[in-house]
């Protein structure tokens, strides 16, 4: 048991906060934001030298970069990010003691020296093998090494989580179902598992390769087995930004879903259907016959996509109900109008919700369909689509739940409040803007990764269409945009948890909903009010859903024909 | 709140609301019409990749090319550098070879227009991506497998292969050419 000591009461959300938790959730965080700093600053150095009037770097060094960034800011800072938060809905949540924290601080340790190691492998200049380190390129040794150290201290992250739940409730500290953020977190939980186990089936073999132990890593298996890994980390960003999207949604403005039973059921089809995305990249790969394509590719008729489209309607709905019981009842769209838009946390949650749905999702669907993916595989339409889902949504989301976490977990008051304010936009609209104009520069056929589409180097005379240059350019712009509110994130996050005054009454009202929370609290279901406003987003959602599919069926029928 | 316990023990019990159930309908729908399109395009589309694939070794490729290249070689391409390319025009209906290595693909080939081609592409080394311009095909090539599909173009012109798939320090150097002709 343990002693009542290592607990304090949030003065903000009377939970019981379990100190060593608390300092977990603190490490990893900052871990997080380290790597985004590192990440986000390569990926700048990428962007500009994709613009083709700046061309920052030598080739070597995109290449390299192009690696760190990937490395960094997908896998390192977002995961460090998603162990804070599964120990924040474990422990904290059900006012719960976290299980076994030494084990927690060595699995931070692991994951720590894991990225390092990566790191250092990448910088040396001999690993320039992307994100994705296809064999039979090869890495050093210790590139993989560095992934494999990094994945092992997450999984043991996740089984802290499990851990946990199941102390919560062999010691009662909760009554009734966990709280749908912590079935959120539970979903992200299980799919990294899965997501994990791939990755050591994978990684483990290659890194014996490098050594020289194994003689052969064929490379059809390898993207198959290799995207197991890649594409379900992704799933697992997914379920832990929606789960943020709903934490942000209780915490700002007191809502509570609509539907416990459509919210979590939809979390559900993320853990039965998630993990079969694999295929999204290997649907114009040699040897895969097209039942296997059709049936994975669609997530078994597209029911995971189904889970994210009533993510997409239950949590602006019960933003609009909580709104609308607070009385913002007017026309359509007061709800929002009256938001609080001035709030970091609520203008980045919300932005992500909206970026992730109309660029992330919409784009993800199209170039999933089979045949579509023939005019869109590898070109830059792919980073387009990933950065709307990754930055605009997953990233843009953790940032705005970290406006909360350093009240609430740091116990800081917020510092240069009015960057904050502006920080969500700048960061939001720029990552839209690189999602959007990579994607139409890859609709022009622009490749991905590479390092000079004028090919002044190369043997043969090519260029690409005037308006991908253009794309270019805009591309870059909107990552300087990016950059700009990635540099303001970070100087009043570390600036307000150095330099922060602590947390008071007043910081808790400007950034929390300070309501009575229990007069809307026992509405539920069929009694929680109409929710027209969301109806009217999801039906734009829709339309300019099913146009953008037949838009692209169109350019497909355009192509050559082949069989 | 989602922060909390459901407020209803029972919340599995609850009814859905009108316009849950109804976007619920809507969404898988959608989605199963989104299934079948992609199978009613099999039939109906004209634009399927194939599925068919061999394991190939580089050495048996290479030969295959190159008795290709013996055989129906019209001409050299000089490239700005000064080097040599062959450029192959094959009768209307053939096996056509197409090398991806680093950093290359070989050789040139010259197909009629409105003519079908029995194409296959392998990598004699690393990955590579099939990427031909401006028509925008994009094809995954492996080394050790071949995928052969036949291919019908349309259009005329000389068009642009560039490999999409980051295959090292030479990668943005790699295109090759397909020139189409009218008959």
């Amino acid at each position: 048991m343990a002693n009542t000591e290592q607990f304090r009461t949030c003065p903000a959300t009377g939970l019981k906060v379990h100190l060593p938790a608390e300092r977990l959730i603190k490490a990893n965080a900052v871990a997080a934001v380290l790597f985004l700093a590192i990440g986000g600053l390569f990926g700048l150095g990428v962007a500009l030298t994709r613009w083709p009037a700046v061309h920052l770097l030598p080739a070597d060094w995109f290449y390299l970069a192009l690696t760190a960034h990937g490395l960094d800011v997908l896998v390192v800072w977002i995961i460090f990010f998603e162990v804070a938060l599964l120990y924040f809905a474990s422990a904290i949540l059900l006012n719960s003691r976290l299980a076994t924290p030494k084990m927690a601080w060595a699995a931070f340790a692991l994951m720590l020296v894991g990225a390092a190691v990566t790191n250092v492998a990448v910088l040396q200049g001999t690993s320039s093998v992307m994100f994705t380190s296809y064999a039979p390129m090869q890495a050093t040794p210790m590139y993989y090494a560095g992934i494999v150290l990094f994945a092992v201290g997450a999984l043991i992250a996740c089984f802290i989580f499990f851990g946990t739940l199941v102390v919560a409730k062999q010691e009662r500290t909760y009554e009734g179902s966990i709280p749908l953020v912590t079935f959120g977190a539970m979903t992200a939980a299980i799919i990294a598992v899965f997501t994990i186990a791939s990755g050591a089936i994978i990684l483990i073999p290659t890194l014996l390769w490098s050594l020289g132990l194994v003689s052969h890593i064929d490379s059809l298996m390898y993207r198959t087995v290799f995207w197991a890994f890649g594409h379900s980390s992704q799933q697992i960003n997914v379920a832990a930004h929606v789960s943020v999207w709903y934490a942000v949604g209780a915490l700002v403005l007191g809502a509570k879903p609509l539907s416990e039973k459509v919210s979590r059921g939809a979390f559900l089809l993320y853990i039965l259907f998630l993990q079969l995305a694999s295929a999204h990249h290997l649907l114009v790969d040699p040897g895969i016959s097209s039942e296997w394509k059709v049936f994975n590719t669609s997530y078994a008729i597209y029911l995971a996509v189904l889970g994210s489209m009533i993510h997409g309607m239950s949590v602006p709905g019960a933003m609009e109900a909580a709104q609308r019981r607070h009385g913002y009842t007017n026309g359509l769209f007061e709800w929002l109008r009256k938001a609080p838009w001035g709030n970091p946390a609520f203008s980045g949650m919300f932005l992500s919700v909206i970026f992730f749905g109309f660029l992330g999702g919409i784009s993800g669907v199209v170039m999933g369909t089979e045949q579509i993916n023939l005019i869109i595989h590898n070109t830059l339409y792919v980073p387009g689509h990933f950065h709307g889902t990754v930055v605009a949504g997953t990233t843009l989301a953790f940032m705005a739940i970290t406006y909360l976490v350093v009240p609430l977990i740091f116990r800081k008051d917020l510092v240069l409040k009015g960057w904050a304010r502006l920080q969500p936009y700048l960061f939001g609209i720029g990552a839209a803007g690189i999602s959007l104009f990579m994607m139409g520069a890859g609709t022009l056929g622009v490749s991905r990764r590479h390092w000079d589409i004028t090919f002044s180097d190369a043997p043969l005379p090519f260029d690409y269409p005037g308006a991908a240059f253009l794309m270019m350019g805009l591309n870059g712009i909107f990552a300087i945009l990016a950059s700009i509110g990635g540099i303001m994130f970070i100087v009043v996050i570390v600036g307000s948890i150095l330099f922060g005054k602590p947390a008071g009454e007043q910081t808790f009202k400007e950034l929390l909903f300070t309501g009575e929370a229990s007069a809307v609290g026992k509405h539920g279901s069929e009694e929680h009010p109409k929710v027209p406003g969301t109806l009217a987003l999801v039906a734009v959602f829709f339309v300019s859903f099913v146009l953008y599919y037949f838009v692209n069926w169109k350019y497909l029928s355009e192509i050559w024909p082949l069989r | 709140m989602a922060l909390t316990p459901p407020d209803q023990a029972l919340w599995w019990k609850r009814p859905l609301s009108r316009a849950e159930l109804g976007w619920i309908t809507i969404a898988f729908l959608w989605g199963l019409f989104m299934f079948f399109f992609m199978i009613y395009w099999h039939g109906a589309g004209k634009q399927n990749l194939s599925n068919e694939a061999y394991r190939i070794s580089a050495e048996k490729f290479t030969a295959r090319t190159q008795a290709m290249v013996d055989k129906y070689k019209v001409r050299d391409y000089e490239t700005k550098q000064g080097v040599k390319i062959p450029v192959v025009h094959p009768p209307a209906g053939e096996d056509v070879y197409l090398i991806g290595r680093l950093w290359q693909w070989w050789p040139i080939l010259e197909l009629e227009k409105d003519q079908s081609y029995r194409l296959h592409i392998s990598s004699l080394d690393w990955l590579h991506g099939f990427s031909l311009q401006p028509v925008n095909i994009n094809i995954e090539i492996h080394p050790g497998y071949e995928i052969v599909l036949t291919v019908t173009p349309d259009t005329s012109g000389e068009f642009t292969i560039v490999c999409n798939e980051y295959c090292g320090i030479g990668h943005h150097t790699m295109l090759g050419k397909i020139f189409v002709v009218e008959q």
